[in-house]
């Protein structure tokens, strides 16, 4: 059983929802991502997301535009971002880790090392944002061998067909996504969300985590009555944003941003 | 390698790759619409009715087909292969962009899209959506770059008068790559009632095969008329690339034919040495952008590269996945020539033949002078004059230090 795999069936067993919070890794600076990422533990996160930096994020709004601009600028590399889930192993054998992204920086130090040296580190799951599973019948064995789940999105106009499909080359959990847009626009319809969650939840065994538009306690509880984890990305990225300057002052936002997340969560289970 | 029809047939393949290039990369929210534009054109693509408005427009609101013109006096003053021009400068709204909006705003039509979004580099492309949105009264939404904003400026207030609303883009580089990110974000935003004209060959299946297909008017006609006109084939043919749908334009109808020489000319910028360019297929390495796999301009760690190319049409790190297979295997050339030199070309057919090309097409200009020059008197060239240079005068004003 992966890691991944684990927390998601015990928290399942206690009745709780994944808090799974996105961060760019390098953002604000590469110093600071280890520190965060424990600071997100601490704060109740099951699960951690962690943005691997690209030049050209398509699929994510201006807040996550910015990280990654913040973090290139300060020459984060994927190479870097192993090496920070390294540290974090150091202290943390328990949280999974999702590496989110883009293909090209992957592709370009070579699948199969990348895999290597994503086990190696200690990452858990990938999330490639432009890499559909039609496309990933070369690396999809490559991860499989290495035990590291291959996690898909799943959107508002997915199919029947594509839901049963990309949930048959998923493993860990599938990525709800909560609306037609990027990231940050926030416009999230909980109703229609919980109808689309119940009807993947008929189509597929594995849990769903859904992620974009969530932003507060209210919306963290909402969605996560309906499905079985919530993705908190853009509010934590601006947060990031907002208190860069300070490193305390931006480990104590991040918390006080997480915990009534976490609580709210808690306070669904049966 | 020899190159036949049932070959041609066969590609771009189910899944929208051209040999190991192509593709459809694109976040999961998008994929269902390009199933059904992919089911939609192939549909379309051989009903009579749809091919006959396609072609009804072309000719009688394009002003097709364009005229493939002898260049005597540049012959003789290049001494060497007689060069003839493809005049696509000559369509409505100065460039070939046209002919492949013309096709792509009837699927929207077809489609039932109210709303059309593009990007634009030079606002070439630009223009030409605007154009047929202004006719089919379609609401037009524009994304450009700050940088291509400012260097385009005449381009601009076109789209504007045309009822486009113009986006300016300050991610990233600020020119055309970043304008198709944004472009992509509207689309995911908006995709039940937006169709996305993408300007050249590039992006994700069915993308590159439809823009090849409506493009290829182009090489069509060249070959009907140059064998009418000189009794035989060209010995080569000279396009420019940014994404490549010119050049495709003008190559596909020549693929099987193995005696005609194939030359993509990309922008060499301050010089490949130099590291400022924009010549993924002379100098860059297989990658992933924008929906498919192609040559691209990256650093080693997988982050896009910036470019530079004095002209803002060709400012591009990727290519069409079509180019990059025919690189592989060796059937076209492609080739790089610097600002300097596109600009000496411009000069050049300005002066001794009266036509002043854009800046993009400069490139190719420059490179079949070159190139005609090394050549027998009786061999024949065709460069592509993918558009005019009337947008440019700001550019070469600055250049040569004039106010206008
Ligand atoms: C006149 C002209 N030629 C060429 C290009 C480059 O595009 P492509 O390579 O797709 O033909 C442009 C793009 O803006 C253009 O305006």
């Amino acid at each position: 059983m992966s890691r991944i795999e684990g927390v998601l069936k015990s928290l399942k067993g206690q009745g709780r929802k994944a808090l799974i919070p996105y961060i760019t890794a390098g953002d604000p600076h590469l110093d600071q991502t280890v520190d965060l990422m424990h600071t997100l533990v601490d704060a109740g996160a099951d699960i951690i997301e962690l943005g691997v930096p690209f030049s050209d994020p398509m699929a994510d709004g201006p807040v996550i535009q910015q990280a990654c601009e913040r973090a290139l600028r300060h020459g984060t590399s994927l190479r870097q971002v192993l090496a920070m889930v390294k540290t974090f192993r150091e202290k943390d054998d328990a949280t999974p880790i999702v590496l989110m992204g883009y293909l090209n920086p992957m592709e370009a130090m070579g699948q199969e090392k990348f895999a290597d040296a994503a086990v190696d580190a200690g990452v858990d799951g990938i999330l490639t944002v432009d890499l559909p599973p039609e496309e990933a019948d070369e690396v999809a064995p490559l991860f499989t061998a290495r035990n590291l789940d291959a996690i898909f999105l799943l959107a508002p106009t997915t199919t029947d067909d594509r839901i049963r499909a990309i949930s048959e080359h998923s493993s860990g959990y599938v990525y709800y996504v909560s609306f037609k847009g990027v990231t940050g626009a926030g416009k999230i319809d909980v109703d229609e969300v919980a109808s689309k969650v119940a009807h993947i939840h008929e189509l597929t065994a594995l849990p769903v985590a859904v992620g974009f538009g969530i932003r507060d306690a209210a919306t963290a509880a909402a969605v996560g009555r309906v499905s079985d984890g919530v993705i908190v990305g853009s509010v934590l990225v601006d947060t990031i944003a907002r208190n860069q300057a300070d490193p305390d002052q931006l480990k104590r936002a991040l918390s006080d941003l997480l915990h009534p997340m976490r609580e709210a969560l808690d306070s669904l289970a049966s | 390698m020899k190159l036949t029809e049932e070959m041609l047939k066969a590609l771009p393949d189910a899944r929208g790759h051209f040999g190991a290039y192509g593709g459809r990369f694109v976040s999961e929210t998008l994929f269902d619409s390009l199933l059904t534009l992919e089911r939609e054109y192939k549909r379309l693509k051989d009903d009579p009715e749809f091919q006959a408005e396609f072609d009804r427009d072309l000719a009688h609101y394009v002003g097709r087909p364009s005229p493939l013109y002898f260049a005597e006096r540049l012959s003789r003053e290049t001494g060497g292969a007689q060069i003839w021009l493809k005049r696509e400068d000559l369509n409505h709204t100065g460039a070939h962009k046209v002919n492949n909006t013309i096709g792509q705003a009837l699927l929207a039509r077809f489609l039932g899209k109210k709303r059309v979004i593009a990007e634009t580099g030079a606002g070439q492309h630009g223009v030409a959506t605007a154009t047929v949105c202004a006719r089919l009264g379609l609401e037009c939404h524009v994304f450009m770059g700050e940088e291509d904003i400012r260097r385009q400026s005449p381009n601009v207030y076109r789209m504007k008068l045309l009822g486009a609303e113009v986006h300016s883009v300050t991610s990233g580089t600020r020119t055309l790559k970043d304008a198709m990110n944004d472009a992509m974000r509207d689309w995911v935003a908006n995709v039940d009632d937006t169709f996305y004209i993408i300007g050249t060959v590039a992006g994700p299946h069915p993308y590159p095969l439809l823009v090849r297909d409506f493009q290829s008017v182009i090489g069509r006609e060249t070959r009907e008329q140059c064998l009418d006109r000189t009794g035989k084939l060209p010995d080569a043919l000279v396009a420019c690339v940014g994404g490549g749908s010119n050049a495709i334009g003008m190559f596909y109808p020549f693929l099987t034919d193995e005696s005609v020489e194939l030359y993509g000319v990309e922008a060499g910028g301050l010089g490949i040495e130099s590291g400022q360019h924009a010549a993924p297929l002379s100098a860059g390495r297989p990658g992933v952008l924008h929906g498919n796999r192609t040559y691209l301009m990256e650093d080693e760690n997988g982050q896009i590269a910036g470019t530079h190319s004095v002209s803002a049409g060709l400012d591009y790190p990727g290519v069409g996945p079509e180019h990059s297979w025919l690189k592989d295997i060796g059937r076209a050339h492609y080739v790089s020539v610097t600002d300097d030199e596109a600009l000496d070309g411009f000069r050049k057919l300005t002066r001794v033949e009266g036509i002043m090309p854009a800046l993009e097409t400069a490139h190719a200009v420059a490179y079949a002078i070159k190139l005609a020059a090394s050549m027998d008197k009786d061999k024949v060239v065709v460069i592509n004059i993918s558009g005019r240079g009337d947008k440019d005068m700001q550019t070469i004003a600055e250049i040569d230090g004039i106010e206008v």
